[in-house]
């Protein structure tokens, strides 16, 4: 079985996603081969080059893959497809937009966000908000995979390099133009891969109160994040949106302040080791399944852990 | 312009979803339903875009046993003009519900399809790419806005990393992200004028498009739990318990 993985990275870094996405195709086969699409990436394949477990790394390097445009993508994936067995990606908004595209046109279904492989042909993936795991047998030859990376712990980095092959982009008809990125994300951690997670709700009220969230994050050396609620009052970027269709995190430690427990938030944290919830309402329904709770005002409560820790 | 919003009828975002006591799927019976909540932000956008006077015909598709046809009254009571319901008694993967939408849009030729970016039932995030694949449009994943300029659309994107935007040539597949628009309530008075709109409900088997299974579902069953724990008193309490007991703090 030979399983092609389609590498996650900003055209300077790789992102930790790539690591966790080999360890689930490790599950799978040992024949795991990596591709890096993007512009003046050299770097990023020297990095994907040194990950256990990676025997091979096409390099696809054009100005058409800067942006990684699904329909810019899809075509070299796509005519690479025919070799593999498995084709897989993170599930992270990279993965999500492009891995459909190339299964349609492959006519295949895509099996996305997958925790658990039970055997090559068997996934097992959380579906209805986290509160149903399905268990999914794919019937097609050529397997299209979105990981869960939260589920998977990364394979190391190694002193050995795996060889790096150049690859021929191939063109599109498709003249969709990117025109900007307007990025929310300073210097903290990464979000689903920080040890640490903070996340403030609609409790804080403003973007400035919003500031109390990061400076018991700075304490801890944590990523930021929030409740649905948090970000469409415009306290913070989107892109901090945990749940069920923002991101899936599963730090060791997960602090939910003056977030209620929604269903849809609750299944974006399920997963983390500990879950510290701050809230007024003795009753809110976070309180059920976090490990350790403060019944409380938060502007009272979270100066006091800053100023302790 | 005519705009395509395909739809679909899931369990309402608020209610705790069952399973069924064999494992073999949810139980969906006497359960509260609704439209899929990415998908009223879709029909939502496709109405501003008439208001505007940008759109000028605008169709709901929806793939589903009869009940779907309450659904897409509820497209039509919200401001929607002509309703399509392909009449199908079990639940399709996406790749085949991509496959008839195309076979709809074969025969609408719309300009702009507006979709839900995932359903909350079974979280699969796939169907619009999908569609765009096998129509061979260009597509806008996770919007949350849209401005449509001659035959081009802008659309700025929620990406992990902040927000893009790109543009796409039209016809196009844009897919709808939670702060796209904040969908209205229907009035009482559109309620009723929705009753008169044409819905129009065809067989599956009148699209003659081949369909196979690619997935097989084995089983669904409970995810494991997490243990209640313990409300604390005071901060110290809460640092010593994260330090001494979980060991998560230095
Ligand atoms: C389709 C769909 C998708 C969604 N996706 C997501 C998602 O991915 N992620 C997500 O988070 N939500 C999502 N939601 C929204 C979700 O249903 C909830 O509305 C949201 O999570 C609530 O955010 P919140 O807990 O911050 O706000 P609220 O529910 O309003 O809770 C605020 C909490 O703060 C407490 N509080 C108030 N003041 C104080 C104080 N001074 N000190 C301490 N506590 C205080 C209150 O007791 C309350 O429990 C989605 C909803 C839908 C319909």
């Amino acid at each position: 079985m030979k399983i092609l993985i389609i590498a996650e990275h900003d055209n300077q870094r790789l992102k930790p996603s790539t690591a966790q996405v080999i360890a689930a195709a490790k599950k799978l086969s040992d024949n795991i081969q990596l591709l890096v699409l993007g512009y003046q990436c050299g770097s990023v394949a020297e990095a994907a080059s040194h990950l256990a477990g990676v025997e091979q790394v096409y390099l696809a390097d054009a100005q058409c893959y800067q942006h990684f445009i699904a329909e810019q993508l899809t075509p070299l994936i796509v005519k690479m497809a025919s070799e593999y067995d498995v084709i897989m990606a993170s599930a992270s908004t990279f993965g999500k937009n492009f891995m459909p595209r190339v299964a349609a046109k492959l006519n295949v279904a895509q099996i996305s966000d997958i925790i658990a492989v039970l055997d090559p042909q068997t996934f097992q993936r959380p579906i209805y908000a986290g509160n149903a795991i399905a268990t999914v047998k794919s019937l097609d030859d050529i397997k299209i995979i979105t990981v869960r990376t939260t589920a998977f712990d990364p394979v190391e980095t190694i002193d050995h390099s795996a060889p790096i092959v150049n690859a021929a982009p191939e063109p599109t008809h498709h003249t969709t133009e990117f025109l900007d990125l307007v990025s929310s994300n300073g210097e903290r951690p990464d979000l689903t891969s920080a040890r640490v997670v903070v996340s403030g709700g609609r409790a804080l009220q403003s973007k400035e109160n919003f500031e109390l969230i990061e400076q018991l994050a700075d304490k801890l050396n944590a990523a930021v994040g929030a409740s649905r609620a948090a970000v469409d009052a415009g306290f913070v970027p989107n892109d901090y949106q945990v749940g069920q269709t923002g991101k899936i995190v599963a730090p060791e430690l997960y602090f939910a302040i003056g977030i209620s427990g929604a269903i849809q938030h609750v299944a974006g944290i399920k997963d983390s080791k500990v879950i510290v919830a701050i809230n007024k309402d003795a009753d809110a329904p976070i309180f059920q399944m976090a490990t350790y709770g403060l019944v409380g005002d938060l502007f009272e409560i979270v100066p006091q852990l800053v100023e302790k820790l | 312009m005519k705009i395509v919003i395909p739809l679909k009828r899931t369990i309402d975002p608020f209610v705790k979803p069952r399973i069924k006591a064999d494992h073999s799927g949810m139980d969906l019976a006497n359960v509260k339903m609704a439209m899929n909540p990415f998908d009223e932000i879709a029909v939502e956008e496709a109405i501003r875009l008439k208001e505007q006077g940008i759109a000028s015909q605008l169709i709901a598709v929806s793939i589903g046993d009869d009940k779907t046809q309450e659904t897409l009254r509820q497209a039509l009571a919200l401001g929607v003009d002509e309703a399509i319901h392909v009449s199908h008694h079990t639940d399709l993967e996406p790749l085949n519900i991509a496959k008839i939408l195309k076979a709809i849009c074969d025969q609408q030729q719309p300009d702009l399809i507006i979709m839900g970016k995932q359903t909350i039932d079974n979280d699969n995030n796939q169907t619009g790419q999908m569609l765009a694949a096998l129509l061979d449009w260009p597509q806008a994943t996770f919007a949350s806005a849209c401005v449509i300029d001659g035959q081009s659309i802008t659309v700025t994107r929620e990406i992990d990393g902040g927000l893009e935007r790109l543009k796409l040539s039209l016809p196009a597949v844009v897919t709808t992200d939670l702060r796209l628009n904040e969908p209205r309530y229907a009035s009482l008075p559109n309620i009723m004028k929705a009753k008169k709109k044409p819905l129009e409900s065809i067989p599956l088997e009148s699209l003659n498009i081949e369909l196979k299974p690619h997935l097989e579902i084995l089983k669904v069953e409970p995810p494991p739990e997490r243990n209640r724990g313990k409300i604390l008193e005071s901060v110290d309490e809460l640092i010593s318990a994260l330090k001494n007991e979980a060991k998560v703090i230095e």
